[in-house]
């Protein structure tokens, strides 16, 4: 195996990552705050790449599409989000989890639903904008796609600002708060209403752009969500729960161990990040870092 | 009594559940007195306070707040009209530094500022950037006084602030609770420890089992053996 073959693996890995973490986060971050364990969120995360692939369509499906795109689509998914907090999540937050899972679950479905009637059976591709294209040449050998480059570079800013806003403003310091004892926060004079609001927000708009990096590198389709998900929900577990950095940890784990695995084992490179998520149950069955819950 | 009446419960009925916490429990708070709420553990005096303050509403009776009817209000709006809410269990929010602990709370008015409660509380000027789960109880309990002060409260709903303490602290609490008085505002201070209490009130309610058995001055309490000995173990 040589060292070259390693090397680039692990940039496609990073760039997986980046993608897992972003998704995760918003995850992480409403599972912490709200202690909604939201199943749509992946259904969100593929909302956001049809949501790509329209704008980047209406806009020329050049550079202009994908740079609209890059803001319109995480938006929209906010949006789309907000209606379905105001109008629904707001008023169940007492419940059980088991209820919110059943609940979430259902609204999976619904979204599964709307993007087949809306956007059809049939695979969609945005494309790669001008600037990204081709690769940069590391150490005259490696090849590094310059879109993966991007997406690499994107991981930290975003990491960045989710630190900025958990740690610096006042909204994110109430979240914390929230997380911990959303009763005592409601007995110091805030909404907690309109906290939980804004956080669920921000969580999603975090899956829709997830969904729109992603996707110039792959085929958007239905089901896309499914295995996302799932690959989510155990970054978040192993991670600790609510735990952003925690996300983050999960998300190196997730992506590393799948791109290197299928450099050591073809055809069983699937199971690396799995057999990665059950050592780390086994000695910390808790998550890596501290959990919110 | 002719001065202004701030608190008004007017025979409220609380359940857990199905369980049956507060039996038409009344009292009044009148503005500038500091009013005590004894009573045993279990008494039924923290979930007086948190009838008050909106957190378990009750299923019956009304509670009257500078004569408009809070009963059934949120938290956060009781807060903005000026009630200050101290739990016996103390909830700082452990993640939070002390001074953002301050910071998040909603400002009514600026009567109250992050340099005046550092004045009545000096030492948490000194720990303001620890992590307010890293602190001792009795800083704990002035963390939480000092964040109720944050909203500049008229009334305050003090849950056993003694509770746990080190007999040097609960008497600098005492000066600090003359202090907020002083600042007028108006205090409910529920109390297990009637000895500290009694040095601070100037009416009584004795709560037990969910009734109010008692009511009356400090001096009336401290002349009624029957009840002190019944209901305080005094």
């Amino acid at each position: 195996m040589d060292l070259y073959a390693v090397l680039s693996q692990i940039l496609v890995g990073l760039s997986r990552t980046v993608i897992l973490f972003i998704v995760s986060s918003g995850l992480s971050l409403i599972l912490g705050v709200l202690r909604i364990p939201n199943v749509a969120h992946g259904s969100l995360y593929m909302i956001g790449a049809y949501a790509a692939y329209t704008i980047s369509k209406y806009f020329g499906g050049q550079d202009t599409g994908f740079w609209v795109a890059l803001f319109g689509a995480p938006l929209f998914v906010a949006f789309l989000s907000f209606i379905v907090e105001r109008s629904v999540f707001q008023f169940l937050y007492e419940r059980e989890h088991l209820m919110l899972v059943l609940l979430t679950f259902g609204f999976s479905l619904i979204f599964g639903d709307l993007v087949k009637l809306v956007w059809g059976g049939e695979y969609k591709t945005v494309p790669v904008p001008r600037i990204f294209q081709g690769y940069i040449l590391l150490f005259e050998h490696l090849h590094l796609p310059i879109y993966n480059a991007f997406l690499i570079i994107i991981g930290p800013v975003v990491a960045l600002l989710l630190w900025l806003f958990v740690n610096k403003t006042k909204m994110g310091k109430i979240s914390r708060a929230a997380a911990v004892d959303r009763e005592m926060v409601g007995a110091v004079g805030i909404n907690v209403s309109w906290v939980f609001g804004v956080t669920f927000v921000i969580g999603c708009f975090l899956a829709g752009l997830g969904g729109m990096l992603v996707a110039p590198t792959i085929s958007v389709t239905l089901g896309m969500d499914h295995s996302l998900i799932m690959e989510s929900f155990l970054i978040v577990i192993i991670g600790g729960l609510g735990n952003i950095w925690g996300a983050l940890l999960g998300a190196l784990i997730f992506g590393l161990t799948q791109s290197l695995g299928i450099l050591l084992w073809p055809q069983f490179g699937i199971v690396f990040p799995y057999a990665a998520v059950v050592l780390v149950l086994v000695f910390k069955p808790k998550g890596l870092l501290k959990s919110t819950w | 009594m002719n001065e202004e009446c701030l608190l008004e419960v007017n025979r409220v009925n609380t359940f857990y559940g199905l369980s049956h916490i507060l039996f038409d429990v009344s009292l009044k708070v009148y503005k500038g007195e500091i009013v005590g709420l004894l009573g045993r553990n279990g008494a039924g005096k923290s979930t007086t306070m948190k009838t008050i303050m909106g957190i378990t509403p009750p299923k019956s009776g009304e509670v009257i707040y500078k004569g408009e009817a809070i009963t059934g209000k949120p938290p956060y709006l009781l807060f903005r009209m000026g009630i200050g809410y101290v739990p016996d269990d103390r909830r700082v929010f452990s993640d939070l530094t002390v001074e953002d602990n301050l910071e998040i709370v909603y400002r009514r008015t600026n009567q109250w500022s992050k340099h005046r409660v550092y004045e009545l509380f000096p030492h948490l000027k000194d720990i303001r950037s620890r992590k307010a789960g890293h602190l001792s109880g009795g800083e704990q309990q002035m963390l939480t006084i000092a964040r109720a002060l944050m909203g500049s409260p008229e009334l305050l709903l003090l849950d056993e602030p003694t509770e746990g303490l080190a007999p040097i602290i609960v008497k600098s609490l005492e000066d600090q609770i003359r202090k907020l008085k002083e600042a007028g505002i108006s205090i409910l201070l529920a109390e297990q420890n009637v000895r500290s209490a009694l040095k601070l009130v100037d009416r009584v309610y004795v709560i037990d089992n969910g009734v109010i058995k008692f009511e009356g001055t400090k001096k009336a309490l401290e002349e009624n053996e029957e009840i002190k000995r019944r209901y305080l173990l005094i």
